[in-house]
Formats: C-alpha cells, sequence, structure tokens
C-alpha cells in the first residue's frame, strides 16, 4: 500500500503549472495534477493509478476563493470542500451544492479535498458531476493555448475521464443561480455515512398551477458517469406534483437506466431499486422546497 | 529514479527538516523520519482514519497527504496533546481512559485527534453531531457507544 515512485512539482503559479504538463505531454512522461489529492492519493497507494510525475497545485497562489458574479457563484478549484460547506454565500446561493458538499466524505476529508478535484476526478460515484448536470455548471479550463469554458453536460466523459486535455488544467468552477421558485434535493445510500455513494440522485423541480415544470433528475453511482433520466423528467412535466407521478416517475427512472453497475457491493437489480426509492424521495422533497 | 525533496514540516511546535522521497506520505514521515509512532497507519487508503492528524489546525487523514505537499505546515499529532510543562494528559485523553473509550488502544489516536477538533469548533455538539464527526473513524473494539460517551465526557470537562 506504498505509491510507486514518482517526480513532484510544485509550481507558484497556474503557468507554470501548465508549462510542466505541457512539456511532459511532449516528452511522452504521464503526469498528473494533484489537487487535495483525496482520491488520488488511495489510488496512487493502490498502484490503480502509476504516474510519473504529480504537479501539485497546493502552492499555486490564487486557485481559493468563492465570490459572486452577479447573480452566479465562482469558486476556485482549490477551494477546500469544508471552505465550500461553511460558506454562507454557497449556503444562501446555492443550496443544492452545499448540501452536496455535505454529502462528501468525512470531515478529515472535506478538510483537504478541493471543489475543483472532485470534478476533474470525475468518480462516477461523486456527488458533484450530479449537481453539475442538473444545474448546469461550467467548468474554466486553464491550457498553454489559452482558457476555454466547458458546459457540464460535455465536461464528463466516460468512467473518471473529461473533456480537460492532458496540459489543461481546471480553474475555476461557475455555479448558475437555480431559477426562483426551484425546489431541490439530493439523496444517497452508501453503507457508512460519508462513504462514497452505491447510489444517489440530485433532483430539481418548479411548479405552476401545481403541475411540474423544469424536471431535472441526475443518477450518481450507478453509471460510467453521473446520468440525467430524460425519461424520469419527461413523464412529470405538466404532470401534477403529487405522491402518484412521483411513484410513477421513479419507477421508470428505474427501468431506464442502461445497464447499471455491479459489484460486490450492490448488484445491478439492487442499484436499480435505490435509483428507485431515491428519485421517489428526491421528487417528494423537491417539490415542498418548490415554489 | 525520483529526486528527493527537502521538505520542512514544524510537527508539535518543533521545526523538522529533511530529504524524503516525494512518495512518501507524511504518516510515513512522522514514523519513520520523527520517529513519532503515536500516529497509527491502518488502511492506508483514507477508509479508517486512525492516522488522523491537524494539518494548519484542520483534521486530516497524514496517509493521504504526501509529507512533500505539508511542506511549510504546522502538523498536531497525539504526541502534542499532553501538557508540556505538567505531563499531565490532555482532558480529552484523560476522558477516554475515564469513560472506557479505549479496548486495544490501536484506533484512539485518530478519535483523539478528530475530537480535539469538533470539540475546539463545537464545544457543545449533541450525540448526533458527535456521531457525524467520528463517522470517519472505525474501530473494531468498542461499539462506538463508549468512544461517544468519552467525547461528551471531555466535552463537560473542557466546557468547565
Amino acid at each position: 500500500m506504498k505509491p510507486a515512485p514518482f517526480d513532484y512539482h510544485a509550481p507558484r503559479t497556474l503557468e507554470a503549472a501548465i508549462a510542466l504538463l505541457a512539456r511532459f505531454e511532449l516528452e511522452g512522461v504521464e503526469a498528473r495534477v494533484l489537487a487535495g489529492g483525496q482520491s488520488l492519493m488511495p489510488m496512487l497507494a493502490m498502484r490503480v493509478a502509476r504516474p510519473q510525475v504529480l504537479v501539485d497545485l497546493g502552492k499555486v497562489e490564487g486557485l481559493d476563493y468563492i465570490r459572486a458574479d452577479g447573480d452566479a457563484l465562482l469558486i476556485g478549484a482549490m477551494t477546500t470542500k469544508t471552505a465550500a460547506a461553511e460558506s454562507a454565500l454557497v449556503a444562501a446561493q446555492q443550496p443544492l451544492f452545499h448540501a452536496a458538499t455535505r454529502l462528501v466524505g468525512h470531515r478529515q476529508i472535506r478538510n483537504r479535498g478541493s471543489v475543483g478535484g472532485s470534478f476533474a476526478h470525475a468518480d462516477p460515484a461523486s456527488e458533484y458531476p450530479a449537481v453539475a448536470l442538473v444545474q448546469d455548471l461550467q467548468f474554466r479550463a486553464r491550457g498553454p493555448s489559452g482558457e476555454r469554458w466547458i458546459p457540464a453536460a460535455q465536461f464528463f466523459v466516460s468512467y473518471m475521464t473529461t473533456r480537460l486535455d492532458p496540459a489543461e488544467i481546471l480553474a475555476e468552477v461557475r455555479l448558475p443561480p437555480l431559477p426562483p421558485g426551484t425546489g431541490w434535493a439530493i439523496q444517497e445510500f452508501a453503507r457508512r455515512s460519508g462513504d462514497l455513494a452505491l447510489a444517489g440522485i440530485a433532483a430539481t423541480l418548479r411548479r405552476e398551477r401545481g403541475q411540474c415544470t423544469d424536471v431535472r433528475i441526475c443518477a450518481f453511482g450507478v453509471n460510467a458517469t453521473a446520468v440525467r433520466l430524460p425519461a424520469a423528467e419527461q413523464a412529470l412535466l405538466g404532470r401534477p406534483a403529487d405522491g402518484e407521478h412521483f411513484s410513477r416517475a421513479a419507477a421508470i427512472a428505474g427501468e431506464s437506466l442502461e445497464e447499471p453497475m455491479s459489484c460486490i457491493h450492490a448488484s445491478a437489480d439492487y442499484r436499480r431499486q435505490l435509483v428507485r426509492v431515491l428519485t421517489g424521495r428526491c421528487l417528494e422533497e423537491a417539490a415542498t422546497r418548490a415554489a | 529514479m525520483t529526486t528527493r525533496q527537502r521538505t520542512t514540516i514544524t510537527v508539535n511546535g518543533t521545526r523538522y527538516e529533511r530529504e524524503v522521497e516525494p512518495r512518501l506520505s507524511l504518516a510515513d514521515f512522522l514514523r519513520h523520519e520523527l520517529h513519532l509512532g503515536g500516529t497509527h497507519v491502518g488502511c492506508e487508503h483514507g477508509v479508517c482514519g486512525v492516522c488522523t492528524v491537524l494539518i494548519d489546525g484542520c483534521s486530516a487523514r497524514s496517509c493521504l497527504t504526501l509529507a512533500v505537499q505539508a511542506d511549510g505546515a504546522e502538523v498536531t499529532t497525539v504526541e502534542g496533546l499532553r501538557d508540556r510543562e505538567s505531563g499531565r494528559l490532555h482532558p480529552i485523553q484523560q476522558a477516554f481512559i475515564d469513560a472506557h473509550g479505549l479496548q486495544c488502544g490501536f484506533c484512539t489516536p485518530g478519535f483523539l485527534m478528530t475530537t480535539l477538533e469538533l470539540l475546539r469548533d463545537n464545544p457543545e455538539p449533541s450525540d448526533d453531531e458527535i456521531r457525524e464527526a467520528l463517522g470517519g473513524n472505525l474501530c473494531r473494539c468498542t461499539g462506538y457507544q463508549s468512544i461517544v460517551e468519552s467525547v461528551r465526557l471531555a466535552a463537560s470537562r473542557l466546557r468547565g
């Protein structure tokens, strides 16, 4: 359980970090970006990941901030989850992201783990990508040729794989506001509170004259990436926000999953069942918050 | 071959400078470079919490932090709990003894450091808050009830 040897760089600026990554890419050296390390370190210890070089962002200035941008929120990639969880701004403006943050790991993990790291790591069981897909988060990537914004719908490619190029670094996350009157919920099931979820749901909806509009349901922990569940969302649009219709949408959510993961901790059928139950609970909870 | 890195870490108030391999965890740095064996190593991949220390005042799993990442940081380990002048145990340590918060003791350093942060930030935690805070630490002996009671006892003694 010791990592294989690697070289280590701790640049002071983002430009220097990008230059290092660009050089290693050119030289064919496998480099990984180290943020908080709370996901990467276990992978190094188990030698699932064996990079030749780590480029640590820990000493890079100016990546640790939470600030308002109009009614949106900008969060620097190296902001810790504890900082996000304790931020009054996050709690007031981004209740879904705030609730998701409190579900990530344990206090010891949130103290070190970064906001940007979780998005860039793209663990399928992570809460953050589901929030990103439900709320259309945007990701600011900085690379050798400048910067670009990547929308959430394009950011997550596959299992622990994002649209980021090898020499690109996720610098900032932009969280647009939830539209007024939006109800939200995030629930997950894990064997031990704080452990990675076997399955989870993030959902938002609005109500107009008692009917559901703008329904968004996203499952995590069941496929290679977090997945929106359009069939279940469609089933609720324009329908009454009541238990009967929530149950029906929840049943569709479970059935519509494409080949859920199966492992020693949870079979595919069990994950389907979790998605069904959690979708129902999330819709009920979101509806109580919807104006 | 990898390049060793000069790393300076202040542990329990003493500054240490060492040349280390980048892959060395902070836990192994404490144990093997500084011979501070109080920080135990269990799962080595961030599950059990036994290696919990404070880094710049925040609890962290020292197996999930590289020693080179802690360069320039102030680390507090279980060895730093005891009162240096009187030699007396920290009230949290004494509470764990008095309320039977340990049997074999292997997990105890992690629980103590986790409790230190909890009671600093929240001097009067509810039972739910105590259980939530201890959720990242595993104990295979006690069944947790007496650990929760130890934390409660420590909290009441620290409040005076």
